[in-house]
Protein backbone atom coordinates (compact mmCIF):
# COMPACT_ATOMS: atom_id res chain seq x y z
CA UNK A 1 0.00 0.00 0.00
CA UNK A 2 1.26 3.47 -0.88
CA UNK A 3 1.60 5.91 1.99
CA UNK A 4 3.08 9.39 2.30
CA UNK A 5 5.83 8.79 4.84
CA UNK A 6 8.65 10.78 6.35
CA UNK A 7 12.00 8.98 6.27
CA UNK A 8 11.85 8.38 10.00
CA UNK A 9 8.54 6.57 9.71
CA UNK A 10 9.79 4.62 6.69
CA UNK A 11 12.39 3.21 9.09
CA UNK A 12 9.70 2.34 11.66
CA UNK A 13 7.63 0.51 9.04
CA UNK A 14 10.74 -1.29 7.76
CA UNK A 15 11.51 -2.54 11.27
CA UNK A 16 7.87 -3.52 11.85
CA UNK A 17 7.69 -5.48 8.60
CA UNK A 18 10.96 -7.20 9.61
CA UNK A 19 9.15 -8.36 12.77
CA UNK A 20 11.92 -7.13 15.05
CA UNK A 21 11.63 -8.70 18.51
CA UNK A 22 13.61 -6.25 20.63
CA UNK A 23 13.84 -2.47 20.22
CA UNK A 24 16.12 -0.50 22.53
CA UNK A 25 16.64 3.16 21.80
CA UNK A 26 17.30 6.56 23.25
CA UNK A 27 15.77 9.67 21.63
CA UNK A 28 17.83 12.25 19.75
CA UNK A 29 16.84 14.81 17.12
CA UNK A 30 16.36 14.04 14.23
CA UNK A 31 15.83 10.34 15.00
CA UNK A 32 13.17 10.53 17.76
CA UNK A 33 10.15 9.92 15.51
CA UNK A 34 11.56 6.52 14.49
CA UNK A 35 11.15 5.07 17.96
CA UNK A 36 8.09 7.18 18.81
CA UNK A 37 6.14 5.41 16.07
CA UNK A 38 7.67 2.03 16.92
CA UNK A 39 6.68 2.43 20.57
CA UNK A 40 3.08 3.10 19.45
CA UNK A 41 3.11 0.10 17.14
CA UNK A 42 4.37 -2.12 19.96
CA UNK A 43 1.95 -0.60 22.52
CA UNK A 44 -1.12 -1.17 20.35
CA UNK A 45 -0.16 -4.78 19.76
CA UNK A 46 0.63 -4.58 16.03
CA UNK A 47 4.18 -5.76 16.66
CA UNK A 48 5.10 -8.44 19.18
CA UNK A 49 8.34 -6.94 20.50
CA UNK A 50 10.02 -5.89 23.71
CA UNK A 51 10.49 -2.14 23.76
CA UNK A 52 13.33 -1.36 26.16
CA UNK A 53 13.71 2.21 27.37
CA UNK A 54 17.33 2.93 28.20
CA UNK A 55 19.28 5.81 29.69
CA UNK A 56 21.78 6.29 26.84
CA UNK A 57 22.74 5.16 23.36
CA UNK A 58 25.56 3.11 24.83
CA UNK A 59 22.95 1.16 26.79
CA UNK A 60 20.66 0.94 23.75
CA UNK A 61 23.34 -0.89 21.78
CA UNK A 62 24.30 -2.98 24.84
CA UNK A 63 20.66 -4.09 25.15
CA UNK A 64 20.59 -4.96 21.44
CA UNK A 65 23.77 -7.01 21.92
CA UNK A 66 22.19 -9.00 24.74
CA UNK A 67 18.98 -9.52 22.81
CA UNK A 68 20.75 -10.55 19.62
CA UNK A 69 23.05 -12.93 21.52
CA UNK A 70 19.91 -14.54 22.96
CA UNK A 71 18.66 -15.10 19.42
CA UNK A 72 16.26 -12.18 19.02
CA UNK A 73 16.04 -9.88 16.00
CA UNK A 74 17.17 -6.57 17.52
CA UNK A 75 16.79 -3.00 16.29
CA UNK A 76 17.86 0.48 17.29
CA UNK A 77 18.15 3.91 15.72
CA UNK A 78 20.26 6.92 16.55
CA UNK A 79 22.11 9.92 15.19
CA UNK A 80 25.26 11.98 15.56
CA UNK A 81 26.39 12.37 19.19
CA UNK A 82 24.26 9.34 20.07
CA UNK A 83 26.10 7.19 17.56
CA UNK A 84 29.41 8.49 18.87
CA UNK A 85 28.45 7.47 22.40
CA UNK A 86 27.74 3.96 21.06
CA UNK A 87 31.19 3.65 19.56
CA UNK A 88 32.68 1.21 22.05
CA UNK A 89 29.74 -1.20 21.90
CA UNK A 90 29.55 -0.99 18.10
CA UNK A 91 32.87 -2.82 18.04
CA UNK A 92 31.48 -5.34 20.50
CA UNK A 93 28.37 -6.01 18.39
CA UNK A 94 30.36 -6.66 15.23
CA UNK A 95 33.14 -8.72 16.83
CA UNK A 96 30.50 -10.81 18.59
CA UNK A 97 29.13 -11.29 15.02
CA UNK A 98 25.60 -10.27 15.97
CA UNK A 99 23.24 -9.39 13.07
CA UNK A 100 21.76 -6.24 14.61
CA UNK A 101 20.31 -3.67 12.20
CA UNK A 102 20.43 -0.01 13.13
CA UNK A 103 19.31 3.16 11.39
CA UNK A 104 21.55 6.19 11.71
CA UNK A 105 20.26 9.57 10.68
CA UNK A 106 23.29 11.49 9.38
CA UNK A 107 23.52 14.58 11.57
CA UNK A 108 26.64 16.73 11.76
CA UNK A 109 28.78 16.69 14.90
CA UNK A 110 28.93 19.45 17.53
CA UNK A 111 30.21 21.96 18.44
CA UNK A 112 29.01 24.37 17.05
CA UNK A 113 25.71 22.93 18.06
CA UNK A 114 23.89 21.53 15.03
CA UNK A 115 21.06 19.18 14.12
CA UNK A 116 21.49 19.29 10.35
CA UNK A 117 22.98 16.73 8.03
CA UNK A 118 26.42 15.53 7.10
CA UNK A 119 28.12 12.15 7.14
CA UNK A 120 30.88 12.53 9.69
CA UNK A 121 28.97 10.67 12.41
CA UNK A 122 28.58 7.39 10.50
CA UNK A 123 31.93 7.71 8.75
CA UNK A 124 33.61 7.92 12.17
CA UNK A 125 32.28 4.37 12.65
CA UNK A 126 33.72 3.08 9.36
CA UNK A 127 36.18 0.75 11.05
CA UNK A 128 33.89 -0.69 13.72
CA UNK A 129 33.33 -3.82 11.62
CA UNK A 130 29.72 -2.96 10.73
CA UNK A 131 28.30 -2.96 7.22
CA UNK A 132 27.10 0.49 6.15
CA UNK A 133 24.50 1.27 3.48
CA UNK A 134 23.78 4.88 2.40
CA UNK A 135 20.25 5.54 1.13
CA UNK A 136 18.81 8.22 -1.14
CA UNK A 137 15.02 8.21 -0.76
CA UNK A 138 12.39 7.07 1.73
CA UNK A 139 11.38 4.02 -0.29
CA UNK A 140 14.97 2.84 -0.24
CA UNK A 141 15.12 3.49 3.52
CA UNK A 142 12.18 1.17 4.23
CA UNK A 143 13.36 -1.51 1.80
CA UNK A 144 16.94 -1.39 3.07
CA UNK A 145 15.93 -2.19 6.66
CA UNK A 146 14.22 -5.39 5.51
CA UNK A 147 17.03 -6.35 3.13
CA UNK A 148 19.49 -5.39 5.87
CA UNK A 149 18.25 -8.08 8.25
CA UNK A 150 18.48 -10.78 5.60
CA UNK A 151 22.04 -9.77 4.70
CA UNK A 152 23.13 -9.33 8.33
CA UNK A 153 21.77 -12.71 9.36
CA UNK A 154 23.38 -14.45 6.37
CA UNK A 155 26.88 -13.17 7.15
CA UNK A 156 26.53 -12.65 10.94
CA UNK A 157 27.60 -9.01 10.83
CA UNK A 158 25.58 -6.02 12.05
CA UNK A 159 24.40 -3.50 9.48
CA UNK A 160 23.83 0.24 9.64
CA UNK A 161 21.31 1.94 7.33
CA UNK A 162 22.26 5.58 6.89
CA UNK A 163 20.07 8.48 5.74
CA UNK A 164 20.35 12.27 5.58
CA UNK A 165 18.88 14.28 8.46
CA UNK A 166 15.79 16.28 7.45
CA UNK A 167 16.34 15.85 3.70
CA UNK A 168 15.00 12.34 4.26
CA UNK A 169 14.23 11.97 7.97
CA UNK A 170 11.63 14.77 8.01
CA UNK A 171 10.64 14.83 4.33
CA UNK A 172 7.40 13.18 3.24
CA UNK A 173 7.50 11.08 0.09
CA UNK A 174 5.18 8.42 -1.32
CA UNK A 175 6.41 5.03 -0.11
CA UNK A 176 5.08 1.62 -1.05
CA UNK A 177 4.68 -0.37 2.16
CA UNK A 178 4.84 -4.02 1.09
CA UNK A 179 2.40 -6.64 2.37
CA UNK A 180 3.51 -8.40 5.55
CA UNK A 181 2.88 -11.77 3.91
CA UNK A 182 5.33 -11.00 1.13
CA UNK A 183 8.01 -9.89 3.59
CA UNK A 184 7.44 -12.92 5.84
CA UNK A 185 8.31 -15.15 2.89
CA UNK A 186 11.38 -13.09 2.06
CA UNK A 187 12.59 -12.75 5.63
CA UNK A 188 11.81 -15.79 7.79
CA UNK A 189 12.37 -15.65 11.59
CA UNK A 190 15.99 -15.35 12.73
CA UNK A 191 17.52 -18.72 13.57
CA UNK A 192 21.02 -18.25 15.02
CA UNK A 193 23.45 -21.16 14.80
CA UNK A 194 24.40 -20.54 18.40
CA UNK A 195 22.77 -18.41 21.10
CA UNK A 196 22.56 -17.70 24.84
CA UNK A 197 20.39 -20.53 26.08
CA UNK A 198 20.26 -21.98 29.63
CA UNK A 199 19.27 -25.37 28.14
CA UNK A 200 22.37 -25.42 25.96
CA UNK A 201 24.97 -23.25 27.71
CA UNK A 202 27.89 -21.59 25.92
CA UNK A 203 30.38 -18.95 26.99
CA UNK A 204 30.63 -15.79 24.83
CA UNK A 205 33.39 -13.24 24.43
CA UNK A 206 35.92 -15.01 26.61
CA UNK A 207 39.64 -14.41 26.84
CA UNK A 208 41.09 -14.78 23.35
CA UNK A 209 44.85 -15.26 23.50
CA UNK A 210 47.22 -14.31 20.64
CA UNK A 211 47.08 -17.88 19.36
CA UNK A 212 43.41 -17.49 18.32
CA UNK A 213 42.38 -13.79 18.28
CA UNK A 214 43.72 -13.19 14.78
CA UNK A 215 41.63 -16.02 13.34
CA UNK A 216 38.46 -14.30 14.56
CA UNK A 217 39.54 -11.14 12.75
CA UNK A 218 40.33 -13.11 9.61
CA UNK A 219 36.90 -14.75 9.67
CA UNK A 220 35.20 -11.40 10.21
CA UNK A 221 37.05 -9.99 7.20
CA UNK A 222 36.18 -13.05 5.06
CA UNK A 223 32.52 -12.66 5.97
CA UNK A 224 32.67 -8.96 5.13
CA UNK A 225 34.18 -9.69 1.70
CA UNK A 226 31.51 -12.36 1.14
CA UNK A 227 28.89 -9.72 2.01
CA UNK A 228 29.73 -7.77 -1.17
CA UNK A 229 28.18 -10.62 -3.13
CA UNK A 230 25.40 -11.28 -0.61
CA UNK A 231 24.20 -7.65 -0.64
CA UNK A 232 23.78 -7.83 -4.42
CA UNK A 233 22.13 -11.27 -4.31
CA UNK A 234 19.65 -10.36 -1.57
CA UNK A 235 19.00 -7.01 -3.26
CA UNK A 236 18.09 -8.87 -6.43
CA UNK A 237 15.91 -11.36 -4.58
CA UNK A 238 14.03 -8.44 -2.99
CA UNK A 239 13.67 -6.83 -6.40
CA UNK A 240 12.12 -9.98 -7.80
CA UNK A 241 9.26 -9.74 -5.28
CA UNK A 242 8.83 -5.95 -5.12
CA UNK A 243 10.18 -4.65 -8.43
CA UNK A 244 12.75 -2.56 -6.56
CA UNK A 245 16.31 -3.75 -6.99
CA UNK A 246 19.17 -2.60 -4.76
CA UNK A 247 22.89 -3.24 -5.32
CA UNK A 248 26.17 -2.00 -3.85
CA UNK A 249 26.29 0.64 -6.57
CA UNK A 250 23.55 2.57 -8.28
CA UNK A 251 24.89 3.85 -11.62
CA UNK A 252 22.98 6.44 -13.66
CA UNK A 253 23.94 6.88 -17.33
CA UNK A 254 27.49 5.72 -16.54
CA UNK A 255 27.79 3.17 -19.41
CA UNK A 256 28.75 5.54 -22.22
CA UNK A 257 29.92 8.41 -20.00
CA UNK A 258 33.31 10.12 -20.34
CA UNK A 259 32.98 11.83 -16.97
CA UNK A 260 31.59 10.24 -13.82
CA UNK A 261 30.40 12.01 -10.68
CA UNK A 262 30.57 9.82 -7.57
CA UNK A 263 27.92 10.59 -4.97
CA UNK A 264 26.19 9.20 -1.89
CA UNK A 265 22.90 9.85 -0.11
CA UNK A 266 20.37 12.38 -1.34
CA UNK A 267 22.95 14.42 -3.25
CA UNK A 268 22.83 11.56 -5.75
CA UNK A 269 19.20 12.20 -6.65
CA UNK A 270 19.79 15.89 -7.28
CA UNK A 271 22.91 14.97 -9.29
CA UNK A 272 20.79 12.87 -11.67
CA UNK A 273 18.90 16.04 -12.64
CA UNK A 274 22.23 17.73 -13.45
CA UNK A 275 23.36 14.70 -15.47
CA UNK A 276 20.18 14.90 -17.59
CA UNK A 277 20.63 18.63 -18.13
CA UNK A 278 24.29 18.32 -19.16
CA UNK A 279 23.52 15.35 -21.39
CA UNK A 280 20.98 17.54 -23.22
CA UNK A 281 23.80 19.94 -24.02
CA UNK A 282 26.04 17.12 -25.25
CA UNK A 283 28.24 16.43 -22.19
CA UNK A 284 28.77 12.69 -21.77
CA UNK A 285 28.42 12.43 -18.03
CA UNK A 286 27.09 9.85 -15.58
CA UNK A 287 26.49 9.56 -11.86
CA UNK A 288 27.74 6.62 -9.83
CA UNK A 289 26.06 6.41 -6.45
CA UNK A 290 27.87 4.36 -3.84
CA UNK A 291 25.35 2.65 -1.53
CA UNK A 292 27.70 0.32 0.32
CA UNK A 293 30.67 1.80 2.17
CA UNK A 294 31.48 -1.39 4.10
CA UNK A 295 32.20 -3.77 2.56
CA UNK A 296 33.66 -1.42 -0.06
CA UNK A 297 32.71 -2.58 -3.58
CA UNK A 298 36.13 -1.91 -5.12
CA UNK A 299 35.84 -4.39 -7.99
CA UNK A 300 32.45 -3.04 -9.05
CA UNK A 301 33.70 0.53 -8.91
CA UNK A 302 36.64 -0.45 -11.11
CA UNK A 303 34.25 -1.96 -13.66
CA UNK A 304 32.14 1.20 -13.69
CA UNK A 305 35.10 3.57 -14.04
CA UNK A 306 37.07 1.59 -16.65
CA UNK A 307 37.69 3.74 -19.73
CA UNK A 308 36.38 7.00 -18.25
CA UNK A 309 38.23 10.29 -18.68
CA UNK A 310 37.75 11.89 -15.28
CA UNK A 311 36.06 11.23 -11.96
CA UNK A 312 34.55 13.81 -9.59
CA UNK A 313 33.81 12.66 -6.03
CA UNK A 314 31.38 14.73 -3.94
CA UNK A 315 31.82 14.27 -0.18
CA UNK A 316 29.40 15.54 2.47
CA UNK A 317 32.08 14.95 5.09
CA UNK A 318 35.69 15.80 5.80
CA UNK A 319 38.56 13.89 7.37
CA UNK A 320 40.44 16.83 8.88
CA UNK A 321 44.03 16.86 7.74
CA UNK A 322 43.27 14.81 4.66
CA UNK A 323 40.25 14.88 2.30
CA UNK A 324 36.66 13.79 1.92
CA UNK A 325 36.34 10.15 2.96
CA UNK A 326 34.62 8.66 -0.09
CA UNK A 327 37.30 10.39 -2.20
CA UNK A 328 39.99 8.54 -0.23
CA UNK A 329 38.15 5.26 -0.53
CA UNK A 330 37.69 5.55 -4.28
CA UNK A 331 41.29 6.59 -4.94
CA UNK A 332 42.71 3.85 -2.72
CA UNK A 333 40.58 1.17 -4.35
CA UNK A 334 41.89 2.07 -7.81
CA UNK A 335 45.58 2.37 -7.00
CA UNK A 336 46.50 -1.21 -7.91
CA UNK A 337 44.47 -1.17 -11.11
CA UNK A 338 45.23 0.22 -14.57
CA UNK A 339 42.90 3.22 -14.06
CA UNK A 340 45.08 6.34 -14.03
CA UNK A 341 42.66 9.22 -14.63
CA UNK A 342 42.38 12.47 -12.67
CA UNK A 343 40.08 12.10 -9.66
CA UNK A 344 38.78 15.35 -8.16
CA UNK A 345 37.61 15.52 -4.54
CA UNK A 346 34.92 18.05 -3.60
CA UNK A 347 33.68 18.74 -0.08
CA UNK A 348 30.30 20.43 0.35
CA UNK A 349 26.98 20.44 2.18
CA UNK A 350 28.45 20.18 5.69
CA UNK A 351 26.12 20.81 8.62
CA UNK A 352 23.07 20.75 6.35
CA UNK A 353 24.16 23.44 3.89
CA UNK A 354 21.89 22.97 0.89
CA UNK A 355 23.33 21.18 -2.15
CA UNK A 356 21.52 22.57 -5.16
CA UNK A 357 21.61 21.49 -8.83
CA UNK A 358 23.48 24.74 -9.57
CA UNK A 359 26.23 23.83 -7.09
CA UNK A 360 26.58 20.33 -8.53
CA UNK A 361 26.78 21.77 -12.05
CA UNK A 362 29.53 24.09 -10.85
CA UNK A 363 31.41 21.08 -9.44
CA UNK A 364 31.13 19.22 -12.74
CA UNK A 365 32.31 22.26 -14.71
CA UNK A 366 35.40 22.66 -12.51
CA UNK A 367 36.19 19.01 -13.13
CA UNK A 368 35.70 19.19 -16.88
CA UNK A 369 37.64 22.46 -17.33
CA UNK A 370 40.73 21.58 -15.30
CA UNK A 371 43.17 19.00 -16.57
CA UNK A 372 43.78 17.82 -13.01
CA UNK A 373 42.73 18.98 -9.55
CA UNK A 374 44.70 21.99 -8.36
CA UNK A 375 43.92 21.27 -4.73
CA UNK A 376 43.62 17.97 -2.90
CA UNK A 377 40.30 19.14 -1.38
CA UNK A 378 38.09 21.50 -3.35
CA UNK A 379 35.65 23.20 -0.95
CA UNK A 380 32.39 24.19 -2.61
CA UNK A 381 29.94 26.75 -1.30
CA UNK A 382 32.14 27.78 1.62
CA UNK A 383 32.67 31.37 2.77
CA UNK A 384 36.47 31.63 3.00
CA UNK B 1 6.96 20.90 -11.40
CA UNK B 2 4.90 22.99 -9.01
CA UNK B 3 6.42 24.29 -5.79
CA UNK B 4 4.32 25.60 -2.88
CA UNK B 5 5.38 27.32 0.32
CA UNK B 6 3.17 27.35 3.42
CA UNK B 7 3.58 30.01 6.10
CA UNK B 8 2.12 29.55 9.54
CA UNK B 9 2.98 29.69 13.19
CA UNK B 10 4.08 26.80 15.36
CA UNK B 11 0.96 24.98 16.58
CA UNK B 12 -1.30 25.92 13.66
CA UNK B 13 -0.67 22.68 11.83
CA UNK B 14 1.27 23.93 8.80
CA UNK B 15 3.47 20.84 8.61
CA UNK B 16 0.48 18.54 9.02
CA UNK B 17 -1.28 20.54 6.28
CA UNK B 18 1.65 19.96 3.92
CA UNK B 19 1.54 16.24 4.69
CA UNK B 20 -2.22 15.95 4.15
CA UNK B 21 -1.95 17.89 0.90
CA UNK B 22 0.90 15.61 -0.21
CA UNK B 23 -1.22 12.57 0.58
CA UNK B 24 -4.20 13.95 -1.38
CA UNK B 25 -1.93 14.71 -4.34
CA UNK B 26 -0.37 11.22 -4.22
CA UNK B 27 -3.84 9.64 -4.16
CA UNK B 28 -4.63 11.52 -7.40
CA UNK B 29 -1.70 9.72 -9.07
CA UNK B 30 0.87 12.51 -9.09
CA UNK B 31 4.33 12.54 -7.52
CA UNK B 32 4.85 14.66 -4.45
CA UNK B 33 7.31 15.65 -1.75
CA UNK B 34 6.59 17.68 1.40
CA UNK B 35 8.99 18.95 4.01
CA UNK B 36 9.22 21.44 6.86
CA UNK B 37 11.84 24.10 7.12
CA UNK B 38 14.68 22.06 8.56
CA UNK B 39 15.14 23.22 12.10
CA UNK B 40 13.59 23.57 15.51
CA UNK B 41 9.96 24.63 15.75
CA UNK B 42 8.41 26.56 18.61
CA UNK B 43 4.75 27.30 19.33
CA UNK B 44 3.83 30.72 18.00
CA UNK B 45 7.04 31.26 16.03
CA UNK B 46 6.94 31.54 12.21
CA UNK B 47 6.93 28.10 10.57
CA UNK B 48 7.47 27.28 6.90
CA UNK B 49 6.59 24.08 5.06
CA UNK B 50 7.05 23.16 1.42
CA UNK B 51 5.33 20.94 -1.13
CA UNK B 52 6.63 19.84 -4.56
CA UNK B 53 4.24 18.31 -7.09
CA UNK B 54 5.10 16.77 -10.44
CA UNK B 55 3.85 14.28 -13.04
CA UNK B 56 7.13 12.36 -12.85
CA UNK B 57 9.23 11.12 -9.89
CA UNK B 58 10.80 14.02 -7.98
CA UNK B 59 14.57 13.71 -7.76
CA UNK B 60 15.29 17.22 -6.53
CA UNK B 61 16.33 17.08 -2.86
CA UNK B 62 17.37 20.68 -2.33
CA UNK B 63 15.23 23.37 -0.75
CA UNK B 64 12.60 25.54 -2.46
CA UNK B 65 13.78 29.10 -3.14
CA UNK B 66 11.36 30.30 -5.83
CA UNK B 67 7.90 28.88 -5.05
CA UNK B 68 5.07 29.10 -7.58
CA UNK B 69 2.45 29.86 -4.93
CA UNK B 70 2.15 30.78 -1.23
CA UNK B 71 -0.33 29.61 1.36
CA UNK B 72 -0.51 31.87 4.41
CA UNK B 73 -2.15 30.30 7.47
CA UNK B 74 -1.55 33.35 9.67
CA UNK B 75 -2.12 36.82 8.15
CA UNK B 76 -0.05 38.54 10.86
CA UNK B 77 3.02 37.01 9.20
CA UNK B 78 2.57 39.34 6.22
CA UNK B 79 3.78 42.23 8.37
CA UNK B 80 6.33 40.17 10.28
CA UNK B 81 8.44 38.64 7.52
CA UNK B 82 9.29 39.21 3.85
CA UNK B 83 6.62 36.76 2.87
CA UNK B 84 6.86 37.08 -0.93
CA UNK B 85 10.60 36.37 -1.00
CA UNK B 86 11.38 34.36 -4.13
CA UNK B 87 7.71 34.04 -5.14
CA UNK B 88 7.34 33.73 -8.91
CA UNK B 89 5.49 36.37 -10.90
CA UNK B 90 1.74 35.70 -11.15
CA UNK B 91 2.02 33.39 -8.14
CA UNK B 92 -1.05 32.94 -5.98
CA UNK B 93 -0.95 34.23 -2.40
CA UNK B 94 -3.76 32.43 -0.60
CA UNK B 95 -4.35 34.05 2.79
CA UNK B 96 -6.41 32.92 5.77
CA UNK B 97 -8.28 36.19 6.31
CA UNK B 98 -11.78 37.61 6.62
CA UNK B 99 -10.69 40.52 4.41
CA UNK B 100 -11.24 40.84 0.68
CA UNK B 101 -8.14 40.13 -1.47
CA UNK B 102 -8.14 43.73 -2.73
CA UNK B 103 -7.28 44.94 0.77
CA UNK B 104 -3.83 43.29 0.56
CA UNK B 105 -1.05 45.12 -1.26
CA UNK B 106 2.17 43.38 -2.21
CA UNK B 107 5.23 44.64 -4.01
CA UNK B 108 5.08 42.59 -7.21
CA UNK B 109 2.62 41.02 -9.61
CA UNK B 110 0.79 38.33 -7.67
CA UNK B 111 -2.76 36.96 -7.47
CA UNK B 112 -4.14 37.41 -3.96
CA UNK B 113 -6.96 35.15 -2.75
CA UNK B 114 -8.52 34.87 0.69
CA UNK B 115 -10.58 32.44 2.70
CA UNK B 116 -11.87 32.96 6.22
CA UNK B 117 -10.43 29.70 7.50
CA UNK B 118 -10.28 30.99 11.07
CA UNK B 119 -14.06 31.55 11.18
CA UNK B 120 -14.64 28.11 9.63
CA UNK B 121 -12.26 26.38 12.07
CA UNK B 122 -13.97 28.04 15.04
CA UNK B 123 -17.39 27.11 13.66
CA UNK B 124 -16.38 23.42 13.60
CA UNK B 125 -14.59 23.70 16.96
CA UNK B 126 -11.16 22.85 15.53
CA UNK B 127 -8.67 23.95 18.15
CA UNK B 128 -9.74 26.68 20.55
CA UNK B 129 -11.32 30.06 19.82
CA UNK B 130 -8.05 31.73 20.80
CA UNK B 131 -5.91 29.46 18.65
CA UNK B 132 -8.02 27.67 16.05
CA UNK B 133 -6.39 24.94 13.95
CA UNK B 134 -7.00 26.16 10.42
CA UNK B 135 -5.01 23.63 8.43
CA UNK B 136 -7.79 21.42 7.08
CA UNK B 137 -10.02 24.40 6.35
CA UNK B 138 -7.36 26.17 4.34
CA UNK B 139 -6.60 23.00 2.37
CA UNK B 140 -10.14 23.08 1.02
CA UNK B 141 -9.43 26.52 -0.38
CA UNK B 142 -5.98 25.48 -1.60
CA UNK B 143 -7.30 22.79 -3.92
CA UNK B 144 -9.89 25.24 -5.30
CA UNK B 145 -7.24 27.89 -5.96
CA UNK B 146 -4.55 25.47 -7.15
CA UNK B 147 -6.32 22.40 -8.56
CA UNK B 148 -3.64 19.79 -7.83
CA UNK B 149 -6.09 17.18 -6.54
CA UNK B 150 -9.81 16.67 -5.98
CA UNK B 151 -12.03 17.13 -2.92
CA UNK B 152 -12.61 13.35 -2.84
CA UNK B 153 -8.89 12.68 -2.46
CA UNK B 154 -8.54 15.48 0.07
CA UNK B 155 -11.34 13.95 2.14
CA UNK B 156 -9.54 10.59 2.08
CA UNK B 157 -6.28 12.24 3.07
CA UNK B 158 -7.95 14.08 5.97
CA UNK B 159 -9.42 10.76 7.17
CA UNK B 160 -5.91 9.25 7.19
CA UNK B 161 -4.08 12.29 8.51
CA UNK B 162 -6.25 13.84 11.23
CA UNK B 163 -6.37 12.12 14.62
CA UNK B 164 -9.68 13.58 15.94
CA UNK B 165 -12.88 15.33 14.73
CA UNK B 166 -12.58 13.82 11.27
CA UNK B 167 -16.10 14.78 10.14
CA UNK B 168 -15.65 18.35 11.38
CA UNK B 169 -12.34 18.68 9.55
CA UNK B 170 -13.91 17.40 6.34
CA UNK B 171 -16.83 19.81 6.69
CA UNK B 172 -14.40 22.68 7.27
CA UNK B 173 -12.43 21.79 4.12
CA UNK B 174 -15.62 21.64 2.06
CA UNK B 175 -16.92 24.95 3.39
CA UNK B 176 -13.58 26.62 2.68
CA UNK B 177 -13.61 25.18 -0.84
CA UNK B 178 -16.91 26.94 -1.45
CA UNK B 179 -15.94 30.22 0.16
CA UNK B 180 -12.62 31.03 -1.54
CA UNK B 181 -12.52 34.65 -2.74
CA UNK B 182 -10.40 35.00 -5.87
CA UNK B 183 -10.01 38.77 -6.06
CA UNK B 184 -9.28 40.50 -9.37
Amino acid sequence: MKKVLMGNHAISYGATLSRVQVIAAYPITPQTQVVELLSEIVANGELDAEFIKVESEHSAMAACIGASAAGARAFTATSSQGLLLMHEVLHWASRARLPIVMANINRAISPGWTIWTDQNDSLSQRDTGWMQIYTADNQEVLDSIIIGYKVAEKVSIPLMIVLDAFVLSHTYEPVDVPDQEKIDKFLPPYKPKIKLDPEDPHAFGGLTAPNIYMEFQYNHQQAMMEAKKIINEVGKEYGDITGRYYQNLSPYKVDDAEYVVITTGTISKTTNIVVDKLRDSGVKIGNLRIRTLRPFPSEEIYEQLKGKKKVFVIDRNISFGNTGIFFQEVKASLYNTDIRVPIFGFVTGLGGRDVTPELIEEIVNIGIKNEKPEEEVIWMGVKK
Amino acid sequence: MLELRLHGRGGQGSVVASKILADAVMKSGKYVQAFPEFGVERRGAPVVAFVRIDDKPILLKSKIYTPDHLIVLDPTLIEAINITEGLKENGIILINSEQHPSEFKFDGKFRVMTVDAKRIAIKYRLGSKASPIVNTAILGAVIKAIPVTTMDYLVEAIKDGVPVKIEENIAAAKEAYDSLIKGE
